[in-house]
């Protein structure tokens, strides 16, 4: 009897699926936000390094590393590292690679409910009322108010939305690699480019809708986000910037008070600023999914002899351009053409999204309908997103029990649920879902990430490493990558790493002369003077399910061994 | 927006811009091009039937 393998049906397929897991909120909502926080231009200089340094380098190495595993039959990372190192401690190095998008799913398919609900809301028209309080519907929508007030099931609450956003996704899972996630992905993604670009039109001939208000015109929205060089008037009261100017003599004589300060955006010290870094590197990190354990899953389902070093770039480079040249255009500028800088400040990715957007949209002609098309748009990239988080679980699953592909959708089906349901209940502050992305989605994957590149470049060895991605290539890797896979990318993403534990950890304040540690929130909820219990129990949560991983793991070492000792018998 | 934001935008979207058209017409008219939809139909597939598709 032979063993049933799934596979892509085309390679074309698989690029899709891998762009479609990496193009996501993020790439419409973060970026444009962090480029225009920290001036277009020296963030684009540090964004377009780290995708050198960091986003390829690790691109090509999780597909190579997948390729390698699937050839010899292991579709999961521990699977993976399994065949690799053959070390009995390697499969536990693969264990953050079913526990992190498992997690992620949890919470990531709350927030896809969030966007499929915001773009029913918009067609019935409940988001185009102008004067509208839509932090005060956000609220109310997520739960933000308090635990398990968002466990409600009608049309302007969250629940009915998780529970079809949950069935969808299982549906597409439980149909396979070919017949569920391929097929989405190649139906989804040009239609996400396509819906894309018809918005971008659309914010592009907004020219300036309100004549009482010149400056608040499409040029200078772009100009706020990619002028390389600009000064911020920030108020003095509340430390907000309040306005941005392309040089001092253009500000204002009202803003020429005690009451405000002036921040200088000049290219070379803004690229002085580590923060700068540390904010192009994970944007890069983030949205490309490197380190998630999607790319080195997906590509173990090509075949041994299928190109990976122009599939990996192809997939890279579809999420670049939704993200720099569509997302980069239309969020910010759309929102400051109507709001102007002060509509934009200190807004985060879901503030922008989910309560300036809506503002913007009650604001423009034919709103409601731009709306609507705006948040199917967020849920297609967030749906292409989600399916790729199962499908490590469920290799994992089916190569580490032994289990059938339908036994393994239900007892992924069962943990998720309680960890959906777990974030769904805990909204208040939308605090268990904000721990999870901390601890989780951002502090494993750069373990992960590293733990990848590491073993890619000195595991494996950075010459058989090489020898085997380009085994079937349809292109070269300059060999300038050889020394940038085994040295600066780990050596980069350490450096990232530590700054970012310096910053959201410790509370570093960047300062060499006089430096202070402040440990911030997400240390204070867990061993502060005064705990958050929801902060507390959602890291318990965490652990636990990373010791379930453990034990699985555990089993599936077992049963690899046995299948190592008979492949040496025969 | 100024000389400066012009060309920073016009070089970050031209550079993702062409090296995404360049990479999907590689692709496309590349050798691994020839294999798709063909199957897309069939799964699971015999592990023996993978290399042979």
């Amino acid at each position: 009897m032979t063993a049933t393998k799934e596979a892509w049906s085309s390679r074309l397929g698989v690029i899709l699926a891998v762009a479609g897991s990496a193009v996501g909120l993020g790439n419409f909502l973060r970026f444009p936000g962090l480029a225009a926080q920290y001036g277009g231009g020296a963030f684009m200089i540090a964004y377009f390094i780290s995708l050198l340094l960091i986003g390829i380098p690790i691109c090509w190495t999780e597909w190579t590393l997948g390729r390698f595993g699937g050839r010899h039959g292991y579709h999961s990372t521990s699977g993976i590292f399994h065949a690799l190192l053959k070390k009995p401690w390697a499969k536990y190095l693969g264990v953050i690679g079913f526990v992190v998008p498992v997690i992620i799913y949890m919470y990531y398919v709350y927030i896809e409910a969030w966007a499929l609900g915001y773009a029913v809301n918009a067609l019935v028209g409940n988001l185009s009322i102008e004067g509208k309080d839509y932090g005060e519907f956000f609220g109310a929508f997520t739960g933000a108010a308090s635990d398990g007030v968002a466990l409600k099931f009608g049309l302007q609450d969250v629940g009915l939305f998780v529970i079809i956003v949950y069935l969808l996704n299982f549906f597409f899972i439980y149909r396979g690699i070919s017949r569920g996630i391929e097929i989405v992905c190649k139906f989804a993604m040009p239609a996400l480019i396509g819906i894309a670009i018809i918005i971008l039109l659309r914010v592009l001939t907004l020219g300036t809708p309100d004549p009482s208000k010149p400056d608040q015109n499409v040029m200078n929205g772009l100009g706020y986000l990619w002028n390389p060089g600009a000064v911020a008037v920030m108020s003095v009261e509340t430390g907000a910037e309040v306005a941005r100017y392309p040089d001092a003599a253009g500000i204002p004589a009202e803003y020429q008070t005690e009451a405000y300060t002036f921040n200088e955006l000049d290219l070379i010290r803004s690229l002085m600023n580590p923060q700068l870094w540390l904010a192009a590197a994970g944007q890069i990190f983030f949205s490309l999914s490197v380190g998630f354990g999607v790319i080195i899953t997906y590509a173990s389902y090509l075949r041994s002899r299928d190109d990976v070093v122009l599939s990996g770039l192809t997939a890279t480079s579809a999420n670049e351009f939704c993200e720099v040249g569509l997302g980069g255009l239309i969020t910010v500028p759309a929102a400051f053409v109507f709001l102007g800088t002060a509509g934009i400040v200190g807004q985060g990715t879901f503030g922008l999204g989910f309560n300036v957007l809506p503002q913007v949209f009650a604001l423009m002609p034919a709103g409601h309908l731009f709306a609507a098309i705006f948040f199917v748009l967020l849920f297609i990239a967030a749906v292409t997103s989600s399916l790729s988080m199962l499908q490590p679980g469920i290799a994992f699953l089916e190569e580490g029990l032994g289990i059938e592909r339908k036994a393994s959708v239900a007892l992924l089906g069962v943990m998720t649920a309680i960890g959906t349901l777990f974030v769904w209940y805990f909204s208040a502050n939308l605090k268990a879902l904000d721990t999870m992305d901390f601890w989780v989605g951002t502090v494993m994957l750069f373990v992960q990430a590293t733990i990848l590149v590491i073993i890619f470049g000195w595991g494996l060895g950075i010459e058989r490493g090489w020898q085997i991605a380009h085994e079937g290539a349809e292109m070269r890797i300059p060999d300038l990558f050889k020394v940038v896979i085994k040295y600066i990318t780990p050596l980069y993403l350490l450096t990232i790493f530590g700054l970012f534990l310096l910053q959201n950890v410790f509370g570093w304040n960047y300062s060499l002369s006089d430096p202070q540690f402040n440990p911030t929130g997400y240390v204070n909820d867990l061993v502060g003077d005064s705990p958050d219990k929801v902060a507390r129990l959602t890291v318990g949560f965490i652990i636990i399910m990373t010791g379930f991983a453990l034990v699985f793991v555990n089993i599936a070492g077992k049963t690899w061994s046995r299948r190592d000792a008979a492949e040496i018998a025969d | 927006m100024t000389l400066g934001g012009w060309i920073n935008m016009l070089l970050s979207v031209g550079f993702v811009t062409v090296l995404f058209i360049y990479c999907v017409t590689r692709v496309l008219r590349g050798p691994g091009s020839r294999a798709e939809h063909e199957l897309a139909h069939v799964e699971p597939l015999d592990e023996d039937e993978t290399e042979t598709r």
